[in-house]
């Protein structure tokens, strides 16, 4: 049977359709605006987009860090960033060359075309082993025992981050 | 028909919410002007009904009555959403505190995480704010909200991760169902005997962020009238900048929620033989917030790099020996 459109499967698919809408519809502005203002605007309202998206697909432990850490921590960090570098903020990004843009689109559906193919042949675990009631002890559990490698490597890249930027900091301040 | 009543329940929840977040920014304002004027040995306002109570009122009708003026050379759409975008978070917030031990619109697992993570929104909204007005002194006051942001929110967040490794719990109905029978039980104290003796430390380090957090004063940056004239709100006319302010008033109704249920029993009562309601929630609520308007005026603006300094330098060490230390104390004892 189709399912209408106020059933609760119905009114389940309006809601993903909408979490979706948004989360592309900030995409396209951060790529398309002319002021970076509006750019990191669309960025968190695509951020926003997949956090909604999280919580549809019943993980609210990762929506909710998805607004901590990249609405919160991430856009704020590029807000600031932009802000130490470019004194005049105002001024309009320039428009890019008709060649970067094929490029770009190229890059892109590479990218996409790749996502696709890997989403479409891994095989998905089942309901029954994810680790989704959600609860913050079981997700602790798993990243500090079967997930443990994970966990390690994303430390070493944040480490590197943090020398990088104490590099970059160091020879700044010897100029 | 149960789906309903649920339904049904929420939005009058959303409502009431939305009435108290407003109620509260009116005569918040009220209590800040009254405050002022008696800590400066002033009156203050009393013309507008006993007290000045309709007061509130009298600006508010101004407010809305003023023209909502876009001026030339701002960013249109964004000028104009970050207001809501201040004020949106706080009422999300405001949907898992637990006023009374019945009385929460979503009794939500992850509430003490869903309340950071909308906190960390509202930065967003001043940012955007400013940014969009193309002034000189907006913008210099976005500077200093996001760097003032990213440093209080870590010491903030590693307090918190300390109390939520204490209580077990980042519900925060079950939190403040910890500290039932009586003041010592309170997460301020704990004189029970499985609790960190580190939760007084806690608290001041969280009070502290609470008042960077939400712009107050002495941290009060982004609005720093005697160098920036009005910060980010320069550019504001009308409800425009009221509904900036209403903003501003929520979120510190907010922070004084959070450290009333955190650190001081919520709606428990100080006394194991009196009944918890929503009286205490709402009298511990108020003290916080007199507190902080308390605070305002009595000590004069930091300067900006001993602000950064303070999180930096004091805070963000302590917490960390902090987390350390009760880590360590829970793994002894």
């Amino acid at each position: 049977m189709k399912p209408t459109l106020l059933s609760p499967d119905g009114l389940s698919g309006l809601i993903f359709l909408a979490l979706v809408a948004v989360t592309v519809a900030g995409a396209l502005v951060a790529v398309a605006a002319q002021r970076l203002v509006r750019g990191i605007a669309g960025l968190s309202l695509c951020f926003i987009g997949v956090a909604g998206l999280y919580y549809f697909l019943n993980s609210p432990f990762v929506a909710m860090m998805e607004l901590l850490i990249y609405v919160g921590a991430v856009c704020v960090a590029i807000a600031f960033a932009i802000m130490l570098a470019e004194p005049r903020s105002e001024d309009k990004v320039g428009k890019t060359s008709g060649l970067g843009a094929v490029f770009g689109v190229i890059v892109g559906g590479l990218a996409f075309l790749g996502l696709a193919l890997a989403g479409r042949h891994t095989h998905w675990a089942g309901a029954p082993s994810k680790l989704n009631s959600g609860s913050i002890t079981e997700v602790g559990k798993a990243l500090l025992t079967s997930y443990s490698l994970v966990f390690e490597l994303i430390s070493v890249v944040l480490l590197v981050a943090i020398i990088g930027a104490l590099v970059l900091a160091q020879s700044g301040r010897d100029k | 028909m149960t789906m309903n009543i649920e339904l049904i329940r929420l939005l009058a929840f959303l409502v009431g919410i939305i009435a108290f977040a407003a109620l509260n920014a009116a005569y918040l304002v009220w209590v800040e002007r009254k405050g002022a004027a008696h800590f400066q040995r002033r009156i203050g306002p009393k013309e507008v009904g006993p007290y000045g109570l309709l007061q509130p009122l009298a600006d508010g009708v101004k407010l809305m009555t003023k023209q909502l003026l876009v001026p030339d050379g701002v960013d249109p759409l964004l000028f104009k959403v970050a207001p809501i975008l201040l004020l949106v978070p706080a009422v999300m917030s405001f949907v898992t505190i637990p006023f009374g031990e019945h009385l929460a619109a979503r009794n939500v697992d992850l509430g003490l995480l869903m309340i950071f993570a909308f906190a960390s929104i509202n930065v967003l909204g001043l940012l955007i704010g400013a940014w969009g007005s193309a002034n000189k002194y907006a913008i210099i006051a976005a500077a200093r909200v996001i760097s003032q942001n990213i440093a209080y929110e870590i010491p903030m967040l590693l307090t918190a991760i300390a109390l939520v490794m204490a209580t077990g719990s980042m519900n925060l109905n079950e939190i403040v169902a910890q500290q039932g029978g009586g003041l010592w039980h309170w997460n301020l104290i704990r004189l029970t005997y499985a609790a960190s003796p580190l939760t007084p430390i806690a608290f001041l380090i969280f009070f502290t962020t609470m008042l960077a957090e939400t712009n107050r004063a002495p941290f009060d940056m982004a609005e720093a009238e005697s160098e920036l004239v009005a910060g980010a709100f320069t550019e504001y006319a009308g409800m425009g900048f009221g509904v900036f302010f209403m903003g501003e008033y929520a979120n510190i109704v907010v922070g004084a929620s959070l450290v009333t249920v955190l650190f001081l029993g919520g709606w428990q009562s100080p006394l194991p033989f009196l009944p918890g309601s929503v009286v205490w929630f709402l009298a511990k609520m108020y003290a916080i917030i007199f507190t902080v308007v308390w605070i305002r005026w009595t000590y004069p603006r930091t300067q900006f790099y001993a602000l950064l300094n303070l999180s930096w330098k004091v805070l963000i060490p302590i917490s960390l020996v902090n987390l350390v230390l009760t880590a360590g104390w829970l793994k002894v004892f």
